[in-house]
């Protein structure tokens, strides 16, 4: 299959940017990446954009005229959303426009500007991503779906709530060597467990942050791709779906959907998870990324608390996960963050990661989730553009 | 907003009042919410009176609520594993969290939700108490 390579990045700073309004965050970085990868805007075929919201927080839809419009194109350009897992539901859209052959080079965007409404608003907003008519109806937040999953888990495996802490603790520190991070203080296993309840077990310090943000990459032929100085290559894409609410779900402990699109963008980039040096999972709350660390077969099912306890998720340890501060410490505004992990991933991937450098990697991993584990992404990269078998 | 239409909440009356869900004619899988298509892929389905009796598979107590709830917050919310097999989202009433425990029994009770929207219109609809 014809490979898609990534010729420029960009993201904004994260955040509550209250000088900046939605298109600002779109058009920054839009231009970003364009001036990333030393192309002109004309060159660009294609636009896809992420977002879940930009109707119940800023009023207006319609983002695939807005991210044209800002570049002064009339190429077709289209608004995706799956929840949470917009940004990376748009990249699969990019990558395989090109590989159909529609487009040369395709602008891939992820935006969400979230705190122009208070946080009552922006809670049933974001319930949208999961089942309104039975989950919602009953009063349910993303946080309480969350928090049930961690109940069930943590009654399962035995995982204790300060293990559970431990997830926020590392994201935070992790944040504060990444620029764009909304958060660049480090916090303690006894400041998550004393921060106030949101939706009993999991605290304000358990759940990702309402956060501004943006970010883009260009996507382009392999031919086109292998002109450029430095492309990071996809080397494989999967991606599951599973049913909308959780009460449907066969299992509370884990995210079935996860391991099935792993499974299949492995199978297509011809890796074993083993070969991976790098992964930015989806940590909205932190029980997420003990459940993603163990679906994507990165640790043995049920043994996140010991791991983590011994360090090994930091971003110089064994398996080094969010690197960048994760969901958590480096915000969550929800359809850029699909976009911002592989933001993340070539920073580390290109050596540029500065003093969250991971060392050398060769590969690395985005996970995506959209509400409970109803859609997930998962997307291998490589500095090469064939397994060389590392 | 959505949520304070009654148009929404009442198409849906024989669910929430009284625990209507269905089951597939030729596997006999029980559905509840009703589907239209059975694993089986088996179009064919009869109306089923589920019990309202179940167990806790998993629980929480939501303390930072959507605006539409605000008025009773704290409140807890479960997922019931009903006897006939269906799993359902429904708040668990007459308890605080602490008293709680995943696999406690429990039946279903009709309770007021919510009044919303100018016009105060009540939704009623079916929530679960521990048995004791």
């Amino acid at each position: 299959m014809e490979k898609v390579g990534i010729i420029g990045i960009g993201a904004t700073k994260f955040g509550e940017l209250w000088k900046q309004s939605l298109r600002d965050l779109l058009a920054e970085s839009q231009l970003k990446a364009i001036e990333d990868a030393k192309i002109s805007e004309k060159d660009i075929d294609l636009i896809f954009t992420g977002n879940m919201c930009s109707g119940d927080f800023s009023g207006q839809n319609h983002l695939g005229s807005m991210a044209s419009e800002i570049l002064n194109l009339n190429v077709p350009s289209i608004r995706v959303e799956a929840a949470c897992a917009s940004g990376s539901v748009a990249l699969r859209q990019g990558m395989q426009a090109i590989r159909g052959g529609e487009a040369d080079i395709v602008l891939v965007n992820g935006v969400e500007k979230m705190t122009d409404v208070q946080t009552r608003q922006a809670t049933t907003g974001l319930m949208g991503a999961g089942d309104e008519e039975w989950e919602g109806f009953n009063g349910l937040t993303f946080c309480g779906l969350y928090a049930m999953m961690a109940r069930a888990y943590m009654h399962k495996y035995r995982l204790t709530r300060e293990q559970l802490a431990l997830v926020s603790v590392k994201n935070h520190k992790h944040a504060t060597y990444n620029p764009i991070a909304h958060y660049h203080n480090e916090i303690t296993v006894d400041q998550v467990l004393n921060s106030s309840i949101i939706a009993d077990p999991l605290t304000l310090l358990d759940c990702s942050p309402i956060t501004d943000g943006s970010a883009s990459v260009v996507l382009a032929r392999e031919d086109i791709a292998r002109k450029f100085e430095s492309p990071i290559w996809i080397l494989g894409s999967g991606q599951a779906n599973d049913t909308l609410s959780l009460h449907a779900r066969k299992s509370l402990t884990e995210i079935p959907a996860s391991t099935h699109a792993a499974q299949r963008a492995l199978m297509q980039a011809k890796l074993g998870i083993d070969k991976v040096n790098v992964t930015e999972v989806h940590d909205c709350f932190s029980i997420a990324e003990v459940m993603a660390i163990e679906d994507l077969g990165l640790i043995p099912r049920g043994e996140a608390g010991r791991i983590m306890e011994e360090g090994q998720t930091y971003f110089d340890g064994k398996v080094p996960v969010n690197s960048c501060g994760g969901l958590k410490a480096c915000g969550h505004p929800i359809g850029a963050t699909g976009i911002k992990q592989v933001w993340e991933i070539v920073k580390q991937l290109r050596n540029e990661a500065g003093k969250r450098q991971i060392g050398k990697a060769n590969i690395g991993l985005t996970h995506n989730v959209g509400g409970t584990g109803s859609t997930v992404v998962v997307n291998v990269f490589g500095r090469d553009r064939e397994n060389k078998g590392y | 907003m959505h949520r304070q239409s009654p148009i929404l909440r009442w198409r849906k009356f024989p669910e929430r009042y009284r625990l209507e869900g269905n089951r597939c004619n030729r596997c006999g899988i029980v559905y509840f919410p009703k589907k239209e298509l059975c694993e089986c892929s088996c179009k064919e389905f009869s109306s089923f009176q589920l019990s309202g009796k179940g167990k806790i598979l998993t629980y929480t107590e939501i303390k930072s609520s959507p605006e539409e709830f605000s008025e009773m917050t704290p409140y807890c919310v479960g997922i019931i594993e009903l006897a006939e097999g269906p799993k359902i989202t429904g708040q668990i009433t007459d308890a605080t969290v602490d008293e709680l425990k995943v696999g406690d029994d429990v039946e279903q009770v009709f309770r007021k939700f919510l009044a919303v929207g100018d016009s105060g219109v009540i939704h009623y609809g079916v929530k679960f108490k521990k048995i004791e």
